[in-house]
């Protein structure tokens, strides 16, 4: 997975791009043309799309996914996955459930379900960077281990109970049809383009990614700033297990099953590489709103979710496809 | 002595669950029968099986995690066929469910190697696609035992020289990837793939059709695995094997096949599965609860990889790194 870049010798183009026609060309262009796209064909296809609260709605179907998406093209671009963001949530809410069952309040619920995202991103953390072990096999082990302990815990059983303003982080508005957690994903979202593309350390993020190497002998402290990504995507995860055990109101074991396929599916389709280095928050913030458009549209179709994931699937591969391929027709026309 | 038996997985592999064996047995004497130890192993078959074909897919330096979600689909078609047709011969059945992972496998292998794609990306989401369309076919019906033939059902518990079908077709899969992994060129092509891509390029190893062959191998071993988890288990839905992919790379990586490729062998593969199997089969006897599972499996997990990586690290050390070499 980890492969060696063939390098193409770098041609020095006749005339520079202008700013304007490189960003129509971008992904992000392309991703938000498909987003207009999908948006225009749901209000034709259902009259009840372009209603108000019914797009409000829409948006609790990937905001605490696209929370953890934007920590994990952090780790994403910096060379290393988190396979077990889904696990961090059902023990975090595991935790939380726990901590209903001792009397304690709903600030003392969102601490342990954002200590508990903390702990299991530093576990990780510690078994990637001190030990300097693979995160995909390290991440698939502690994915059964999370979710394992969220089993011994449960079982069949299941946690409810929680207190009546515990609802607010899932359920609740901030004004008019806009949910707390639509707000919490924008500021989310604003914070992480701002660190990758506005600070130092996002620039060390992209730097790991591309040559780790290079990027020790530059000074960069490359297992810190990983274990500091791992931190955030625990903290991420941590934040979508308050919002969506807040939004269930009850916490079972197979709680967000799944969900890192999705996570992952989201960052691969905003245009991170999967093999680290480049891509950009905009582009995971517009793939976010691609996918829940797209799973709500069905949705309101009525395509049974299996069918849903047929598409997020193909999406994931055609999105990556259908460039390459292109490009190769595109060369292909300008040799012959 | 440790650190020659960490340098030999198998060994350590066969240390740990001997000592696993003789602690249980001390309390529960049945369980160290050899016709009980034939059952974990008939038990943790298709794992060993999936297992090894996962391996050759590791060992070019990718990973499959499609094959639990080609086992859905494709135990699902032979399941509705010998529904629908129970006048189908068994043999085309099963040689249909072979072809049907052999295709769905060279999809996963032409997007590696044509398109470039990363393993990881494509297998992801051919995962989503295949299991989709188990329920896309079956409209989320189930099959169940009394719509399938009786000798659809009963053929890999057929009792053969007073073992079941289904081991001898383990025992025919462990010898048969022996041969390919060593024997074969194609198998060492497997090797030097993942050993060092570029130097196998020089060397003449198309490593972009010998991903693809790997590819084709575990898709082609997970169909056939479809038909045998149909008829043990006696019913097909969306959701069998769910999550089983992760169950396949973890015996892997616990029989000390590298993540980064190049390492790894039939006999670690195999000793990999049989010792989750162990543990599967060993938890409800004991008394504990099968909810520890998943977690139990989870650490073990996290042990082999640390143990991996320390095992590959003995191998020496770069002195004076060259010049443009990969890091």
């Amino acid at each position: 997975m980890t492969d060696v870049p063939t390098h193409s010798p770098r041609a020095i183009p006749d005339r520079l791009d202008t700013r304007l026609s490189r960003g129509l060309r971008s992904w992000e262009a392309l991703l938000f043309a498909v987003a207009i796209a999908i948006f225009v064909a749901n209000a034709f296809a259902s009259p009840y799309f372009l209603d108000p609260w019914n797009l409000s709605d829409a948006t609790f179907n990937f905001t605490e996914k696209a929370i953890i998406a934007i920590a994990m093209a952090f780790l994403v671009i910096a060379g290393e996955i988190d396979l077990s963001v889904a696990a961090i949530i059902a023990l975090a809410s595991t935790a939380m459930g726990a901590a209903v069952q001792f009397g304690i309040g709903t600030p003392g619920l969102v601490a342990v379900g954002l200590a508990v995202g903390l702990l299991c991103g530093a576990f990780n953390g510690l078994l990637v960077c001190r030990f300097g072990l693979p995160s995909i096999v390290v991440t698939i082990g502690t994915m059964s281990l999370f979710r394992g302990i969220s089993f011994v815990v449960l079982g069949d059983q299941v946690y409810k109970g929680y207190p009546a303003d515990f609802a607010f982080f899932g359920q609740g508005y901030v004004g008019w049809v806009i949910s707390f957690e639509f707000v919490a994903f924008l500021i989310v979202a604003l914070v992480g383009g701002i660190v990758l593309h506005r600070t130092t350390f996002g620039r060390k993020v992209y730097a790991i990614g591309n040559n780790p190497l290079a990027a020790t002998f530059s000074g960069v402290r490359v297992e810190r700033v990983k274990f500091i990504l791992f931190l955030m995507t625990g903290l991420a995860s941590g934040i979508a297990a308050v919002m969506l055990t807040s939004r269930l109101g009850s916490t079972r074991p197979s709680i967000a099953l799944g969900w890192e396929l999705e996570v992952v599916t989201m960052v691969v389709l905003g245009g991170v590489n999967i093999l680290g280095g480049s891509g950009t928050i905009l582009g995971v913030v517009i793939a976010a709103f691609v996918m829940g458009l797209v799973t709500f549209g069905l949705g309101l179709l009525n395509v049974p979710g299996v069918i849903m994931s047929i598409f997020i699937g193909l999406m994931l591969i055609g999105v990556i496809a259908i460039p390459i391929l292109a490009g190769r027709v595109a060369r292909h026309r300008r040799s012959a | 002595m440790i650190s020659a038996l960490l340098a030999r997985r198998e060994a350590l592999l066969v240390v740990a669950m001997a000592i696993l064996l003789v602690a249980i047995t001390r309390r529960f004497p049945a369980f160290a029968t050899p016709a009980n130890l034939a059952n974990v192993f008939n038990d943790t078959s298709i794992l060993i099986i999936l297992a090894l074909g996962q391996t050759a897919v590791i060992l070019t330096r990718s990973i499959d995690l499609s094959v639990a979600a080609n086992l859905a689909f494709t135990g699902m078609v032979v399941a509705m066929l010998n529904d629908t047709h129970p006048d189908l011969p068994l043999a085309l059945l099963i040689g249909l469910s072979m072809l049907i992972g052999l295709v769905l496998g060279a999809i996963n292998g032409i997007l590696v190697w044509k398109l470039d794609i990363p393993p990881i990306v494509v297998t992801l989401g051919t995962l989503t696609i295949y299991r989709g369309m188990a329920f896309v076919i079956s409209g989320g019906e189930w099959v169940n035992a009394h719509e399938m033939t009786r000798p659809f059902l009963d053929t890999p518990r057929q009792l053969v020289l007073g073992l079941p079908v289904l081991t001898w077709i383990a025992v025919a899969v462990i010898l048969g990837a022996w041969v390919i992994f060593t024997r074969t060129a194609v198998g060492r092509a497997f090797y030097a793939t993942g050993g060092n891509p570029v130097a196998s390029v020089y060397a003449g190893i198309d490593v972009g059709r010998t991903r693809f062959m790997a590819f084709c191998l575990s898709g082609l071993v997970a169909g056939a695995c479809g038909y045998l988890w149909v008829a043990r288990y006696a019913v097909a839905y969306v959701d069998i094997a769910g999550g089983f992919e992760l169950d396949v790379v973890a015996a892997c990586v616990i029989g000390g096949v590298s993540i980064a490729g190049g390492i790894g062998s039939v006999g670690g593969a195999v000793l990999g599965a049989l010792f989750l199997g162990l543990i599967k089969n060993a938890l409800p006897v004991i008394g504990v609860s099968p909810f520890w599972q998943m977690a139990i499996s989870g650490a073990i997990i996290i042990a082999a990889v640390f143990i991996n990586a320390r095992a590959e690290r003995r191998k020496g050390r770069i002195i004076l790194r060259q010049v443009g070499a990969p890091a």
